[in-house]
C-alpha cells in the first residue's frame, strides 16, 4: 500500500450513522490508501465517532448549489476530491454506476462495474473481481488507470473496526451553482419522492444478509412469505411478474431488471427459477426453494429444497425456527 | 416535424443459454445469441411515440436501430426490423473488439451524431442495461458523449412540446425528470409489453437492408476503443464451481421443520 495515497468512499448521507454496507467500503478501502468519506451533506457528531473507529482520516462534504441528486451534478461535484486518489468506491446502486460511469468520462478513470470483490493488485493497480452470467462466472478486472472507480456490491467484506481509531478530520468543498448548474446538462427534477423504510418490514433488500422471496406460487398472498422473513429477520422479495400483477411494490423485485441481491441466505418460494430471475440471486451464499413442483429449474442451483405447498411450508418452518430462538 | 429516433440495440449471447468467455470477452456465435430482450422495450416505446402521432405530424419521422459489434450483431438488427426500426446501422470493425463501456459508449455517440448529419436526431432510446454485462451505464455514458441530458431508468415516458418527461422508481426513490429534446432516454421492461411482430414485419425484416460503418467512417477519438483503449483488462474469467447436488426434501406435513433443522444446521438461525 502506498500510504499517501487516498482511497476515497461514496456515501449517500452522513446525517445517520452509515449503514453496515458503507461501513464494508470503507473497511475494504483501508487496506488500499488513507481513507476519505465524501457526502453531499454535513456529518452528524455520532457519525464522525463512528468514522473514527472505523479508521477514517477524512469527511469531505460536498456542499453543492444545485440538485447532487442529479448525476451529472453529483459526478461534476466529486471531480473537486478526485485529485491524487487513487480509488473511489462506491455502493452497487443503479445512481452511483451512473455517477460513477460519468466520473469516469471527467477524470479519465479507470470503471468497475459491482465488484465482488477489491483488492490490490500488482504493481499497486487495483482489481475487482466480478460475478457475472448469474453468478456462473468470475472475472477478475485490473483497472489500468491511475484513478479506479468501483461499485462495489453488499456483503462482499464482513464490516470490521480499525485497529488504529482515529479522529477524522471535517473539510467543506463548496461547488457553485453555476457549476452545478451546467453539470445538470438540462435535466429537470420534477419531483422526488423517497419511498417510505418500514423499519418494521425488515433490513433493506439490496444489503440484506437474509432474502425471504415470493414468487407467482404465492397467488398473491404473501403473508406466508412475510411470516418467515420476519421470524428470520429478513427482508421481503419477489419477482417480475408479482410485480406485473401489482401484488407487491416494484422496489421487491429480484433480477435482472431489479435488485441483485447477494445475501447469506436466500429463500424462493414459489418462484420457478427463470434466468432473469436468477440473475439477480445466483450470487447468494446458501439458496433454499420450496416449490410444489419437483422439476421447477430453481432445484437445480439450490442447496435445499422442499417440494411442497409453500402456504403451509413457511408458516410451520417461521414456527420452528421461533421456537429455536425461543 | 416528425421525430427521428435511435435505438440503441446489442447482440447477446440468448440469455437461456450456456454463456461462457473466451480470452476474457463474452463468447459470440450467431447460433445462440440474440437481441438483448430488453431492447425491444425502446424499440416498442418508439413504435408507440410515432403512433401517437397524426400522419401529418409522423411526416418525417424514423426509427433507426443502432448497434456495434462483430458481424453477427446484424441479428439484433434483423430483431428490430421486425419490431418496427425502419433502418438499421451496424458499426463493425476489427478494432472495436474489448471496448470497455467507455470506448463503447464514445462509438455509439459518434454514430449518432453521423445518423444525425442526414437530420436532427430528437432522441436515443436504450435499454437499461445488456442483459450480459449488466453495467447499465451506457446510455448515460453516451448522453455525456453527446452533451444531450440523460433521462435514464423510465418506468414512463411522455414526449411532446419538443421536451420528454419521464418517470423512474430506482434504488427505492420514485423520481420525475424532463428535459428539452434531444435526450437519450433508456427504459426498464415495466414500461411497455412488446407486441409479436406481424408476418408482414417478418418477412420483410429478412431482406432489409443493413447500413454497414467502419470505424473510419465515424468522428471518434480511436484511442479510447478496443482493447487496447480500455481502461480496465480482464485478468480472468473463470466458470465457477457447480455446486453440490441439491438436498431435495418431499414434504409430508414436516417439511417447514426441515427447512428449519437445515439452516440450523447451516448456522443459519
Ligand atoms: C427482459 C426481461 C426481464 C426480466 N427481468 C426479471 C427480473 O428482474 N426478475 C424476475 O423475477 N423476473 C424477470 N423476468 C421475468 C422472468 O422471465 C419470469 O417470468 C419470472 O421470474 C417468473 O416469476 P415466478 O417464478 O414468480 O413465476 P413462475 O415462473 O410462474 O413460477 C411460479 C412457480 O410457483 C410454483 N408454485 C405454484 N403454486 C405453488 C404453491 N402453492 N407452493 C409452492 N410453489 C408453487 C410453480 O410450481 C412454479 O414453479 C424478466 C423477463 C424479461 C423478458
Amino acid at each position: 500500500m502506498t500510504s499517501t495515497s487516498t482511497a476515497l468512499v461514496l456515501v449517500d448521507s452522513l446525517a445517520e450513522p452509515l449503514r453496515d454496507a458503507d461501513l464494508e467500503l470503507v473497511t475494504i478501502a483501508r487496506d488500499l490508501g488513507v481513507v476519505a468519506v465524501v457526502s453531499f451533506d454535513a456529518p452528524a457528531p455520532a457519525t464522525l465517532d463512528q468514522l473514527g473507529a472505523y479508521g477514517v482520516a477524512r469527511v469531505v462534504e460536498l456542499a453543492v448549489d444545485g440538485e447532487p441528486h442529479l448525476t451529472g451534478v453529483a459526478a461534476q461535484a466529486l471531480t473537486h476530491v478526485t485529485d491524487g486518489a487513487r480509488v473511489l468506491l462506491a455502493r452497487a446502486t443503479f445512481a452511483h454506476k451512473e455517477v460513477l460511469a460519468r466520473l469516469a468520462l471527467l477524470s479519465g478513470a479507470g470503471l468497475v462495474i459491482d465488484a465482488a470483490q477489491v483488492r490490490e493488485g500488482d504493481g499497486g493497480s487495483v482489481v475487482g473481481a466480478k460475478r457475472v452470467f448469474a453468478g456462473t462466472w468470475d472475472l477478475v478486472c485490473e483497472v489500468r488507470t491511475p484513478l479506479a472507480l468501483l461499485t462495489v456490491r453488499p456483503n462482499s467484506v464482513r464490516p470490521s473496526e480499525a485497529s488504529d481509531p482515529t479522529t477524522p478530520s471535517v473539510e467543506k468543498v463548496d461547488v457553485p451553482a453555476e457549476e452545478a448548474s451546467a453539470a445538470a446538462g438540462g435535466v429537470r427534477l420534477v419531483s422526488r419522492t423517497v419511498h417510505e423504510i418500514d423499519a418494521e418490514a425488515g433490513p433493506a433488500l439490496a444489503e440484506a444478509a437474509y432474502v425471504v422471496a415470493g414468487g407467482r406460487g404465492t397467488g398473491g398472498d404473501f403473508a406466508p412469505v412475510r411470516e418467515l422473513a420476519d421470524a428470520l429477520g429478513a427482508a421481503v422479495g419477489s419477482t417480475r411478474d408479482c410485480v406485473d400483477e401489482g401484488w407487491i411494490e416494484h422496489d421487491t423485485q429480484i433480477g435482472q431488471t431489479g435488485v441483485t441481491i447477494s445475501p447469506r441466505l436466500y429463500i424462493g418460494a414459489g418462484i420457478s427459477g427463470a434466468p432473469h430471475h436468477r440473475g439477480g440471486m445466483q450470487a447468494s451464499e446458501v439458496i433454499v426453494a420450496v416449490n410444489s413442483d419437483p422439476e421447477c429449474p430453481i432445484f437445480e442451483i439450490c442447496d435445499f429444497a422442499v417440494v411442497g405447498d409453500l402456504a403451509t411450508v413457511l408458516p410451520q418452518a417461521a414456527a420452528a425456527i421461533r421456537e429455536r430462538r425461543g | 416535424m416528425g421525430l427521428r429516433i435511435v435505438v440503441l440495440t446489442k447482440h447477446v449471447p440468448n440469455i437461456h443459454s450456456n454463456r461462457t468467455f473466451v480470452d476474457g470477452r463474452v463468447a459470440r456465435g450467431a447460433a445462440d445469441g440474440s437481441l438483448n430482450e430488453l431492447d425491444e422495450h425502446p424499440l416498442e416505446e418508439a413504435v408507440r411515440l410515432l403512433e401517437r402521432m397524426s400522419d401529418e405530424e409522423r411526416a418525417g419521422s424514423e426509427i433507426v436501430a443502432l448497434t456495434m459489434g462483430p458481424a453477427e450483431a446484424s441479428d439484433a438488427l434483423r430483431r428490430a426490423y421486425q419490431l418496427g426500426a425502419d433502418v438499421g446501422v451496424h458499426v463493425l470493425d476489427d478494432a472495436l473488439a474489448g471496448s470497455d463501456y467507455l470506448g463503447t459508449a464514445a462509438v455509439l455517440a459518434a454514430a449518432v451524431r453521423r445518423v444525425a448529419q442526414d437530420g436532427p436526431v430528437d432522441l436515443v432510446l436504450a435499454g437499461m442495461a445488456a442483459l450480459d454485462g449488466l453495467g447499465s451505464v451506457v446510455p448515460a455514458l453516451v448522453a455525456a458523449e453527446l452533451g444531450w441530458p440523460q433521462l435514464t431508468n423510465a418506468g414512463a415516458l411522455a414526449v411532446a412540446d419538443g421536451a420528454a418527461r419521464v418517470e423512474r422508481d430506482v434504488d427505492g426513490v420514485t423520481e420525475v425528470l424532463e428535459a428539452d429534446l434531444p435526450v437519450v432516454v433508456s427504459v426498464n421492461d415495466h414500461i411497455n409489453r412488446p407486441r409479436f411482430p406481424n408476418f408482414k414485419l417478418i418477412m420483410a425484416a429478412r431482406t432489409k437492408e443493413i447500413t454497414t460503418w467502419s470505424l473510419a467512417e465515424l468522428d471518434v477519438d480511436t484511442s479510447k476503443v478496443g482493447a487496447a483503449g480500455a481502461r480496465t483488462q480482464v485478468l480472468s474469467a473463470e466458470p465457477r464451481p457447480e455446486r453440490p447436488p441439491v438436498e431435495l426434501h418431499v414434504d409430508n406435513g414436516e417439511g417447514g421443520v426441515a427447512l428449519a433443522d437445515f439452516l440450523a444446521s447451516r448456522g443459519l438461525v
